[in-house]
């Protein structure tokens, strides 16, 4: 075992804002919705449109980081070991059984990991985006007298973006457990805090 | 090395993200101070009529006063005469029904009914004289009553029943000489009073707003910017922008707020792009009937009722008719949210004559609209609701006679027999009626458009973007934001978020289970 930097300092940057981000969108997106009171509907209209711009900001960064460091590999998705990983969740975990994929710096995400978060990236934060864009300004094309372009009902665009706010918070709930399912209890949270994990000696 | 880009991020993060927020903020058109400025500029006349030989001689009828205006103003009483504040009607295109010669000459309404056989009483609010019967000369330019609209002195009144003749106390010298730009003094004296008192009709329009103070409305306030009623119905050569669709039914000439506003006043975006849908006044006026309350239901199947023979009135608790003898069962309130309804301009009219059927409340006038359509929005409604009387047979509403000089001509307020007051007023429209009568109900709506709030006391967002009680209740059909929801995303994603909660609970369980077996 070696003490490794596997979340580089805007990884992590990137990673809490982004937690912190979604928790408060959910908060002021479901007040919106009418399933929640807390804010008052006024603020949380303000704070959700302000909240979202500062996201759309941090994904153009993330994106940026992800090419120019190339850990956009990373997501790439893969077959290999993928049923052994299921398996594992299903039963090895239970019987206290290895990880049957090993996280180097190189690939630190197992293959249903990869598969969930490409998922998150390609589909639904883009839909979350669009349809936020959308709910936002779709009175602009109008604004500036492009009238073909005019949204006359606000429904298609709010049920996809309700359907996605569902999915995140599913996907939130999953994740936080999944944080428990390291080498120990801890060391998942510990290493998206300090950026270290004691990971594997790779087999020379 | 590392830390400075990383302390960069966040910088540009933050910047990028303010720079943003900043830029989508619109510039406003026209700023608010920008027109109070503009019509804090109070008009100087530019003649002072006192000072005019004609005026200085002892008038003894109102139409040497008429003479000695149109004396000097050789042509404005032709423009007078072109007015529907003259002529009672105007040419309107009704969509489905085409084109009419509608007004208060012959449309119907559920307050009085309607003018026709009741032309002397209702007279006092024409802008002539000698309108005592359906007879009236149209053409006849003595006729013109200039002072209605332009005694500047506050002293001028009309007669009740005579027509629309001045009150014989009024010293129509002293008035001629104080003549001037028409004042909400004058534009009240009728349109306050509409139906038979003050407030009945509008909601909106009655006389706390001859002088109203900043809460009961913005605009008009002396405390403010003092705006009187042609300040937005901007008038040009005797016609005025701006008209109720009681009595019209095109989307032309109308007085908005969006022409001195814009339709896109706020600093919100998200407020702005409401003006798409909906009106200013449904945000901005959030309770009409401010001061004094105004009628909102009217039931004339109970008049005729008589005490020893005579004719009685009853008061509420706030001291307004609840009943009268001659008109039947009110109920008044005051401060009313309005209701609302989708209104793209254009309205249709229970016209004389029309048949209808009684399944449903016959509408006397309905708004045009829909979600769907572009050109509509939701703008706040009065609906005055009353029983009023109608023929089964020939299924037509009935125009009574309810006025007259003295019993026996068939005028309910004389006789108090709907029979014959039913049979006088059908023969003065020339429409048959059947010999038998019953009580109907109906509805008339009233845009609001006054008593415009101060912008703290606008409607607030969970007023009308809350899931239950919300003040669009009553208008389904499209997407709100805090009220709508499509039900099965709603439960799929309920039933998601149970499953994950119960799935991670679960396998938790079977982890710490299976742990302490291994020990």
């Amino acid at each position: 075992m070696k003490k490794q930097l596997v979340y580089k300092r805007f990884n992590r940057f990137w990673h809490w804002t982004q937690a912190g981000l979604i928790f408060f969108l959910a908060m002021t997106g479901f007040e919106i919705h009418g399933a929640l009171a807390f804010f008052g509907f006024e603020n949380a209209v303000r704070y959700h449109s302000n909240a979202a711009v500062v996201f759309m900001v941090l994904i153009v960064f993330a994106i940026f980081w992800h090419f120019t460091t190339g850990e956009w590999k990373q997501y790439l998705p893969t077959m290999d070991n993928l049923r052994e990983q299921i398996a594992y969740y299903l039963d090895g975990i239970f019987r206290n059984a290895p990880h049957p994929t090993r996280k180097t710096v190189l690939s630190k995400l197992n293959p249903l990991q990869r598969l969930v978060y490409l998922g998150l990236k390609i589909l639904v934060i883009p839909v979350m985006v669009m349809s936020g864009l959308l709910y936002m300004y779709y009175r602009y094309p109008q604004k500036y007298g492009i009238e073909s372009i005019k949204i006359f009902n606000l429904e298609t665009v709010a049920v996809f973006h309700t359907i996605g706010a569902f999915v995140l918070v599913s996907f939130v709930i999953v994740h936080l457990y999944l944080i428990t399912t390291g080498h120990t209890l801890t060391s998942n949270l510990k290493a998206m805090v300090t950026g270290y994990e004691e990971l594997d000696e790779e087999k020379k | 090395m590392k830390k400075s880009l990383i302390i960069f991020s966040v910088i540009a993060l933050f910047l990028l993200t303010a720079i943003i927020l900043q830029s989508t903020r619109p510039y406003q058109p026209h700023p608010v101070a920008e027109l109070k400025l503009k019509y804090s500029k109070k008009h100087v006349p530019s003649v002072d009529h006192s000072k005019l030989a004609a005026l200085q001689v002892k008038f003894t009828t109102p139409e040497q006063v008429t003479e000695a205006c149109n004396a000097c103003h050789t042509e404005r009483y032709k423009e007078v005469m072109r007015s529907s504040h003259w002529n009672w009607s105007r040419e309107e295109y009704i969509p489905g029904r085409g084109i009419r010669t509608i007004g208060k000459k012959n449309v119907l309404n559920n307050f009085c009914i309607g003018t026709q056989g009741n032309q002397q009483s209702c007279a006092k609010c024409h802008v002539g004289f000698g309108m005592n019967n359906a007879d009236f000369s149209f053409d006849n330019p003595s006729y013109v009553d200039c002072m209605a609209c332009h005694d500047n002195s506050g002293k001028y009144k009309k007669a009740a029943e005579r027509g629309g003749a001045p009150d014989p106390t009024v010293n129509l010298t002293e008035i001629a000489e104080h003549v001037g730009q028409p004042q909400r003094s004058n534009c009240g004296t009728c349109h306050f009073y509409g139906g038979g008192g003050n407030n009945v009709k509008h909601g909106d329009l009655e006389m706390s707003m001859f002088d109203p103070s900043k809460d009961v409305d913005v605009h008009m306030a002396s405390e403010g910017v003092d705006l009187q009623c042609t300040a937005c119905h901007v008038t040009r050569n005797h016609a005025m922008a701006g008209k109720v669709y009681s009595l019209s039914s095109m989307n032309r000439n109308r007085s908005t707020c969006e022409q001195c506003h814009t339709d896109r006043p706020h600093n919100s975006d998200v407020i702005n792009q409401h003006t798409v849908k909906v009106a200013c006044q449904t945000c901005h006026i959030p309770v009409y009937a401010k001061v004094n309350a105004t009628k909102m239901s009217w039931d004339w199947s109970t008049a005729g009722r008589l005490r020893n023979g005579e004719p009685y009135d009853e008061d509420d608790a706030d001291g307004n008719h609840a009943y009268m003898s001659i008109k039947g069962s009110f109920v008044w309130k005051k401060n009313v949210e309005p209701e609302y309804v989708w209104f793209n301009g254009t309205a249709n009219h229970y016209l004389l004559g029309d048949k209808v059927d009684t399944n449903d409340v016959i509408r006397i006038n309905s708004f045009n609209g829909s979600y769907d359509d572009r050109d509509s929005k939701i703008i706040p409604v009065k609906i005055h609701r009353a029983r009023q009387i109608y023929d089964p047979v020939n299924k037509t509403l009935i125009q009574p006679l309810l006025f007259a000089a003295q019993k026996g001509e068939g005028a309910f307020w004389k006789d108090f027999d709907w029979n014959a007051a039913a049979a006088a007023g059908m023969k003065d429209v020339h429409l048959p009626y059947s010999g038998t009568y019953t009580f109907v109900n109906t509805e008339m709506y009233w845009p609001i458009n006054h008593m415009v709030s101060k912008k703290e006391k606008t409607v607030a967002c969970a007023e009308c973007h809350r899931r239950e009680n919300g003040r669009l209740a009553a208008l389904q059909g499209f997407y709100m934001p805090g009220r709508n929801y499509n039900a099965g995303v709603e439960v799929a994603g309920k039933v998601l978020i149970l499953l994950s909660i119960l799935g991670v609970a679960g396998h938790a369980a079977v982890r710490v289970a299976a742990g302490r077996k291994r020990k």
